[in-house]
């Protein structure tokens, strides 16, 4: 008797973590996690205050120094007006990143809503909002963006604003994957004993559906969304290098590393389009390992 | 299994509506109608006004979109603005370059995911998993345009190992296995950023795959009765870990015809996607309707053969 009251005094002592604490220490324990988290912070420090720390602005036009190669000065050389890539390509993280996470927002919204109705009501709702996702599923997703992008392109938007439209595009058309997730996962919440709770409670559909049975799948849609993240940069940024996303003279990655249609510039000045390339690439490797950990971290389940 | 494959093919018609619904609303959006984008600015009203009667543009929405799922239907896709050929004789001529370097890209990938794999699973957290893991993060966090463009500027460019672009030499008359040399030639680069985009995802799969069927009791038991490691491994787990392989690889099918657009523009192969970003950027919106049609189509399809070939090689999914 004596040593299991001791030891449940001992439990008592410990602190109680919960389950998000429960799921830092385990993505703390990942090394390649953590590594994607420093990389990324480290992008997303270098975008937001890289270009205010930077002597060159983004737009100064620097003619006596057309395309010159690095140096001390230019540590990423200039471009065809005398542009400093270096800050191009920090502010270009900005516009890249943005648009990636903000896409991903709008799809986590349309996907976690349309995945919750789906599963809480059932029946001819789900039926009917399920072969809708099929149908964007069934989709070949390239072909598809690129016939959105080219009727929003004939709406001859402000360059400005495009970056808008880009962001919209692809957060509406990369929902119903999530969707499908939440839906799958709230199909059995919904049985559970919590739910009978709430239903006794006499609790309204809206409120339980919003505050008790999506809060549950926060961990699945902060991993499907970490992921999302680096998918939609990367659509971004080949959207953007064919001249259908975000257009000059907004920078972003995909749209830098198109200079390499002058093949001069292809071939003699890679400093110009090899760097936006790089800065995509550890960015969506940074994001993929993070969202990996997060898995392990937070879903062990979802790990097929 | 034949009611299976009917209940399948009545489940894909309201997709398939669907389908048309959404690239027809798409199209619609559009600024600015048809008539306008085929005839030159000088033609008079009147004549514009006739065009536009003889393509039912005067009619309610509903009613266009009823010609045209009927045109599609009788196989008349419309004739697209740029080329001023049938849109059907334009994605023949193209779409077959798409599969050839697709179906290259889909066999090596194949050839190589499935052993490593089964290899890195069999070896869990050795070097060569760790590598192999490395490769796919590295495969699936790259952007195909770029990694393109750098295979372009060391081998071609600089080394001058393979030719930069396109699918044959200019002006050639090679036939024969000459020709077949001179397009593998030219394949080898788009073929490699390809399979480095497929393979990661199928390794992946196929590794997760082996390590969930090697934990189960029926492995336990064949070790316990004596097989040879080998044999447990290839012969008892390996059938069973390629069962849901076989769904993803079934359901990369249908990119053997649009999942290479970003690869070929880069390299300027003759396929499918340098058409169809030309299209986009010509706002050829018979050809590009088309083309995204047939693709849907082939997705659905793609689908389809890959659920059948699922049931084949498990039938508890029939019964369900």
């Amino acid at each position: 008797m004596q040593t299991v009251r001791s030891v449940e005094a001992k439990i008592r002592e410990e602190k109680i973590l919960g389950p998000w604490q429960l799921a830092w220490i385990r993505l703390k324990r990942n090394k390649l996690a953590m590594l994607g988290l420093y990389i990324l912070i480290f992008m997303v420090l270098l975008s937001v205050f890289g270009p205010m720390i930077s002597p060159y602005n983004m737009e100064t036009l620097d003619l006596s120094n057309i395309s010159a190669p690095p140096s001390l000065s230019h540590p990423l050389g200039t471009d065809e007006v005398g542009r400093d890539v270096l800050t191009r390509v920090m502010y270009a993280g900005r516009i890249s990143l943005s648009v990636g996470i903000v896409a991903v927002l709008i799809s986590v919204l349309i996907g976690s809503i349309v995945g919750a109705i789906s599963g809480y009501y059932g029946g001819i709702i789900d039926a009917v909002l399920m072969r809708i996702v099929d149908i964007f599923m069934c989709f070949p997703f390239l072909p598809l963006l690129l016939m959105v992008a080219a009727v929003m392109s004939d709406y001859k938007i402000h360059p400005n604003y495009r970056i808008y439209v880009v962001m919209f595009i692809i957060g509406i058309l990369s929902w119903p994957g999530l969707s499908r997730i939440i839906r799958g996962q709230i199909l059995s919440l919904r049985e559970q004993e919590f739910i009978q709770a709430a239903e006794a409670l006499g609790l309204r559909d809206r409120r339980k559906i919003f505050r008790h049975l999506l809060p549950n799948t926060f961990s699945s849609i902060i991993v499907s969304a970490t992921l999302e993240v680096a998918g939609a940069i990367l659509t971004e940024s080949a959207l953007s290098y064919l001249g259908l996303g975000v257009t000059p003279p907004t920078p972003s990655w995909g749209n830098m590393v198109n200079a390499v249609t002058d093949a001069y510039v292809f071939q003699f000045y890679p400093w110009r389009w090899v760097p936006p390339g790089i800065c995509i690439f550890i960015t969506v490797m940074a994001i993929n390992l993070l969202g990996d950990g997060l898995r392990d971290a937070l879903d062990p389940k979802l790990k097929h | 299994m034949r009611q299976y494959i009917t209940r399948r093919l009545l489940e894909m018609i309201p997709v398939l509506i669907g389908i048309s619904i959404l690239i027809f609303v798409i199209f619609q959006l559009a600024p600015g109608d048809a008539v306008s984008a085929i005839v030159d600015p000088k033609t008079s009203a009147e004549t514009k006004a006739k065009l536009r009667e003889q393509l039912h543009l005067n009619e309610p929405i509903l009613v266009q979109y009823k010609y045209w799922v009927m045109d599609i239907l009788k196989g008349q896709w419309g004739e697209s603005f740029y080329y001023k050929q049938p849109v059907s004789r334009v994605i023949n001529s193209f779409i077959w370059n798409s599969f050839y370097l697709s179906l290259a890209s889909f066999l090596l990938s194949a050839i190589l995911s499935i052993p490593i794999g089964v290899l890195s699973a069999t070896k869990q957290y050795s070097k060569f998993d760790y590598i192999f893991t490395i490769f796919a993060l590295i495969g699936i966090s790259m952007p195909s345009f770029f990694f393109g463009l750098l295979l372009i500027k060391w081998f071609a460019v600089d080394l001058k190992l393979f030719p930069v672009s396109g699918m044959t030499n200019p002006g050639s008359t090679a036939t024969g296995f000459a020709l077949f040399k001179e397009v593998m030639h030219h394949m080898a680069l788009p073929l490699i950023v390809l399979t480095l985009g497929s393979l990661a995802g199928l390794m992946r799969y196929t590794r997760s795959s082996m390590l969930e069927v090697i934990r189960q009791d029926y492995i336990r038991t064949a070790r316990a009765k004596g097989l040879r490691e080998k044999v447990v491994i290839y012969k008892h787990a390996l059938r069973n870990a390629l069962i849901p392989v076989v769904t993803i690889f079934g359901m990369s099918l249908p990119g053997l015809f649009s999942g290479a657009i970003i690869t070929e523009q880069i390299f300027n192969w003759p396929g499918i996607g340098p058409i169809e970003l030309q299209a986009v950027n010509t706002r050829d919106y018979p050809l590009l309707m088309g083309i995204n049609m047939l693709l849907a189509l082939l997705t659905l399809l793609g689908n389809l053969i890959a659920d059948v070939t699922y049931a084949l090689v498990d039938p508890r999914i029939r019964l369900k």
